[in-house]
């Protein structure tokens, strides 16, 4: 397609550039603070070598971002229509890799899910996650979802859950519960809130159950839906049945918890959660990581410790201070304004994102615009809940924050693929 | 779709209600809990003690007894152990290497990254012989320690010993500054004096990582203080006395107590068996300080201050001053040696005066007078006269610094005792004693208890006719004088002029014709010594020995009190024994004449006693 580049420049939405790169800067700037060592010479680069500085992860996550440059420009000069041409062929390519993986990966940190292509270490699971919302948004656009097609909405399900399985056999459950998040997409695109709100009720129940004494919470339970049909005969009468079948879910619920948590989740998962309710139940193992980021983020104060003055974090109380758990170091050094202003940047890029989904034609951007948004959305939540005590550890990374590769071009990608389906669709306008 | 496009608003609300969450709880953890700071200092801020250099112990004549010498641990952290050449290594230290691989392995145990004693306690000579060498073995290092060392072998009583806080003395408030491993004074003077001797602490404040590694001052080391010495302690204690008198004790159970009596100042103070102070210090101070717990002969038991005895004929002196200030005798006074009342141990002219009763230690003479001063008619009823009389006969003994803690700076001091009233009442019932009851007490025998020490300070007394100051063994802290108690004049209530009537009388017991210390008597050298000898009763086995003097008699400047267990007559073995010690100290040597005593004192007590 022959566009003049002045002109395709214009088209692209400067707004959420401007943001990416905001948060690609506080990123490395928090990067460098958290792999900053008092000990080392105050000028790094007079010293040392190119070897020794690739020993510094501030070092090697300024490559890392000059190569997500080069991956911009790409993204941006391949033809949008490609995205939405090769959606499926990626699709299976990338299964076929997920597939692989495991056989062919090196065992890290338990899971056999990082492939190493000389010295770059990459997580196809990163991957996964764009290209399925490449693939969904594709299948999406040619389907109706409010007109409850079954076989549509298996083959959606399916093409939803497939990666994450197989990133579950990798052992990266982490990685795998981010396409949960897609469900805000198809929220979006008509899929029956019901689902959203019985997901939301049974996350409730579960929580709940571990919180709560179990005849507590089946007593009062009980007499809540007794009080509602109580005071509305008529519905009592028509949905006795559906009271009844509710209920019995509620209470099976809330008994098999217990099976839920001993027989099907990992014993370092258990503890996960275990800890989430109480940080002081180990308090050397993973609650050791709860109690330290909390204490790094809250002494941080008002207005922090200021830059690079971090003892938390400085001195390795906080573990892997510079990939997930790097919000500590803003926290610390920034105190509440600077999470604040982490928190904001945040919002006003989810919000973007929203507008720029929104403003597109065709279902396939806009369907890909929520799932990029859902996806940054998910980890941006899972990762700062962890770090403040309010969710389990799940190691994921915090979107364009943390220190890492893989996840700084998978991001980028995600973002940009937006992008340049965005300029594409305002040229159209154009002409 | 355009009823779908409502849905965005949905989506745009759980976006925000996270955030505001995430808000809401990070100002609760950042701005309101201020828990999570203290946690934060609690991991980060370690204060580091930097122990003060300990004050030196000095004798009498400025010689340094005790003082800090640097011993080296070899430190090892095995992280930076690297290429370790084990048999050359180990040939270095002189040391068996599965002994140096089972230490090393004991110090990974410990930590990877810290510092951990390898070789503790090697001196400066094998330190010299490693040191040099150290450089090719790359994570091994020195590190000086202050402990104490010793100038003498004598004295371990007075000097105490300096050991690690034990978690009972960490649980006193006295010691509430001290933390685990802190060294300080556990007993003697170096307890007594422990907060002169260790001066202040230095403090810094470091900051630490998650391992304990140290990563520099805290604020540029703004709250940092520096350690301050502690102050010097200048003993009174003239050490070849001591070591003079130590000797002669050598063999025996008892204890030597000799007085300045013209300022209270304790010249020499044994306590036997001896040990050498050295023992409790340094490598193995633990096993060899639970040897001397477990000898029989009790050898930690600080005789001078703690063995409390019937102070046999020397208390006669006491019991007769008492009376004649209280005006109840006069020297002229005479008594008859009736045996009836109580058996005297020497065939003698009588009725006796005060000069003939002392140098014959009379018991029924004392006995008489004693019963002068008690009973004095207060009350028809003898009971109550009796009692009546023995509580105010007992105020005017206590005066004296008898049953009671005369307050020396070591903290074991015992009491002793002088029978109340009460204690009778107790024992007999009230009303249900009279002076029949008590009557050994004229004679310093019955439940009376007096230390070395106490003993030492009548003799100081009488030395200077009435008063005396509270002994000490430390006359000098620092650049100043002793602690200020021991600069006050204790007077005993009894007159100058009555000392005269008694001292004569002590001088006939060591040099008069037949005296019973007659072997204490330094008249050939030109020194008169007053004494006076005894022998206490022992139920358990053969007597005490004891014998009390001080010298010149005219103008006295050692007063001597020597208690030997087990050795029977005090006049032949307590008495030779002072006469040395005095002899040594006013002279600076012993006559010839008399050095044969000096191998023939010592030995076991059993020999002294001739068994009828």
């Amino acid at each position: 397609m022959p566009t003049s580049p002045a002109r395709y420049s214009r088209s692209i939405d400067w707004v959420t550039v401007l943001l990416y790169l905001l948060m690609v800067g506080v990123g490395w700037l928090s990067v460098y603070a958290a792999s900053y060592s008092p000990d080392a010479p105050a000028n790094p680069f007079s010293h040392l070598s190119f070897q020794e500085l690739m020993a510094f992860n501030w070092f090697k996550q300024i490559l890392w971002i000059g190569t997500a440059v080069v991956l911009i420009v790409v993204l941006l000069v391949i033809d949008y229509k490609a995205y939405d041409t090769f959606a499926f062929v990626l699709y299976g390519a990338m299964i076929l890799l997920l597939i692989v993986t495991p056989f062919i990966a090196r065992p890290i940190a338990g899971s056999r899910s990082w492939l190493e292509l000389g010295p770059v270490r990459l997580q196809p699971a990163e991957f996964a996650k764009f290209i399925t919302a490449l693939a969904v948004s594709r299948y999406m656009a040619g389907i109706n979802l409010r007109q409850q097609n079954f076989r549509d909405q298996l083959v959606l399900a399916g093409l939803t859950l497939l990666p994450p399985l197989l990133i579950i056999a990798a052992n990266e459950t982490g990685q795998a519960l981010v396409f949960g998040a897609f469900l805000l997409a198809y929220f979006r695109e008509g899929m029956s809130p019901l689902i959203l709100l019985i997901l939301a009720a049974a996350g409730a129940v579960l929580i709940l159950s571990l919180l709560v004494p179990k005849l507590w919470l089946v007593g009062s339970f009980t007499v809540l839906l007794g009080l509602v049909f109580a005071f509305n005969p008529r519905v009592f009468r028509h949905h006795l049945v559906l009271a009844l079948s509710v209920w019995a879910v509620v209470v099976g619920m809330v008994f098999g918890v217990d099976f839920f948590f001993n027989n099907v989740l990992q014993a370092h998962q258990r503890k996960r959660i275990e800890v989430l309710i109480n940080p002081s139940a180990d308090p050397l193992g993973v609650g050791w990581n709860v109690t330290q980021s909390k204490i790094a983020i809250g002494s941080g104060g008002f207005a922090g410790k200021g830059f690079l003055q971090g003892t938390q974090t400085k001195f390795d109380f906080v573990p892997e201070q510079s990939t997930d758990f790097i919000f500590c170091t803003v926290g610390e050094e920034w105190g509440w304004v600077g999470t604040m202003v982490v928190i904001i940047l945040f919002m006003t890029l989810l919000g973007r994102i929203l507008y720029v989904a929104e403003r597109q034609k065709s279902v396939f951007g806009r369907t890909y615009g929520y799932c990029v948004a859902s996806i940054i959305f998910f980890h941006f939540c899972v990762n700062i809940g962890m770090t403040i005590g309010l969710a389990p550890v799940v190691g994921i990374p915090l979107p364009f924050f943390s220190y890492g590769g893989s996840s700084l071009w998978s991001f980028t990608t995600l973002l940009f693929i937006l992008l340049a389906i965005d300029a594409y669709r305002k040229q159209d306008l154009e002409r | 779709m355009q009823y779908l496009e409502g849905r965005k608003y949905v989506v745009h609300a759980i976006f925000l209600a996270v955030a505001l969450l995430f808000a809401s709880r990070l100002f609760y953890i950042q701005v309101l809990d201020g828990s999570y700071k203290l946690a934060a200092d609690r991991n980060t801020l370690q204060r580091i003690v930097q122990a003060p250099y300990r004050g030196l112990i000095y004798d009498r004549k400025d010689q340094i007894l005790v003082q800090n010498t640097p011993v080296y641990d070899l430190m090892m952290v095995p992280r930076e152990v690297k290429k370790l050449d084990t048999v050359r290594f180990c040939q270095l230290l002189q040391l068996p290497v599965e002994e140096v691989r089972e230490s090393m392995k004991a110090a990974r145990a410990y930590s990877r990254v810290k510092a951990s004693p390898l070789v503790q306690n090697l001196s400066a000579a094998e330190l010299a012989a490693i040191q040099d060498n150290l450089i090719d073995f790359p994570g091994f290092s020195i590190k000086a320690r202050m402990a104490r060392s010793y100038n003498t072998k004598t004295m371990a009583h007075a000097l105490g010993y300096v050991g690690a806080i034990t978690p009972a003395f960490l649980e006193k408030p006295k010691y509430s500054k001290y933390m685990a491993g802190e060294f300080l004074g556990i007993t003697g003077l170096e307890s007594f004096y422990e907060t002169q001797l260790m001066g202040r602490r230095g403090v810094q404040y470091r900051m630490v990582n998650v391992r304990g590694i140290e990563k520099g001052a805290f604020r540029g080391g703004e709250f940092d203080t520096l350690s301050i010495a502690g102050q010097d302690l200048h003993l009174s204690i003239d050490s070849d006395l001591q070591a003079y008198a130590e000797q002669l004790m050598a063999g025996k159970r008892g204890s030597v107590v000799a007085l300045d009596p013209k300022t209270g100042e304790i010249l020499a103070f044994v306590s036997a068996p001896m040990f050498d102070p050295a023992t409790l210090s340094g490598k193995g101070m633990g096993n060899r300080y639970m040897e001397l717990l477990n000898n029989p002969e009790r050898p930690l038991f600080n005789r001078p201050l703690m063995a409390t005895y019937p102070p046999g004929s020397t208390f006669k002196l006491v019991n007769e001053l008492v009376a004649l200030q209280m005006g109840v005798v006069t020297p002229q006074t005479g008594f008859a040696c009736n045996w009836k009342l109580v058996r005297c141990t020497h065939r003698h002219e009588h009725p006796s005066n005060v000069g003939i009763a002392i140098k014959n230690s009379c018991n029924p003479y004392f006995y008489q007078v004693m019963r002068a001063a008690v009973l004095r008619g207060r009350s028809a009823n003898k009971f109550e006269d009796a009692r009546l009389g023995l509580g105010e006969w007992r105020r005017k003994v206590m005066q004296f610094g008898l049953g009671e803690k005369l307050g020396v700076d070591l903290s074991q001091e015992k009491k002793g005792l002088i029978p109340s009233p009460d204690f009778y009442d107790k024992r007999n019932g009230y009303h249900r004693w009279s002076y029949r009851t008590v009557y050994s007490l004229s004679i310093g025998q019955g439940e009376i208890g007096i230390t070395g020490l106490q003993m030492a300070n009548i003799m100081a007394t009488i030395a200077n006719r009435g008063w005396y100051y509270t002994p000490h063994f430390v006359k000098g802290i620092g650049q100043g004088g002793p602690l200020p108690q021991y600069t006050v004049r204790h007077t005993v209530g009894v007159d100058p002029i009555h000392f005269d009537e008694i001292i004569p009388g002590m001088q006939g017991v060591v040099d008069g014709r037949g005296g019973t210390g007659s072997n204490a008597s330094l008249l050939d050298v030109g020194i008169s010594v007053a004494g006076k000898t005894g022998t206490v009763q022992n139920p358990h086995g053969d007597d005490h020995a004891t014998f009390a003097a001080f010298a010149p008699a005219e103008d006295p400047k050692i007063a001597i009190a020597v208690f030997i267990e087990n050795a029977g007559f005090g006049g032949s073995s307590a008495a030779p024994l002072a006469a040395l010690v005095m002899e040594k100290y006013l002279r600076g040597n012993v006559a010839p004449w008399r050095k044969r005593w000096e191998n023939w004192l010592p030995g076991p007590a059993e020999r002294f006693v001739r068994h009828h």
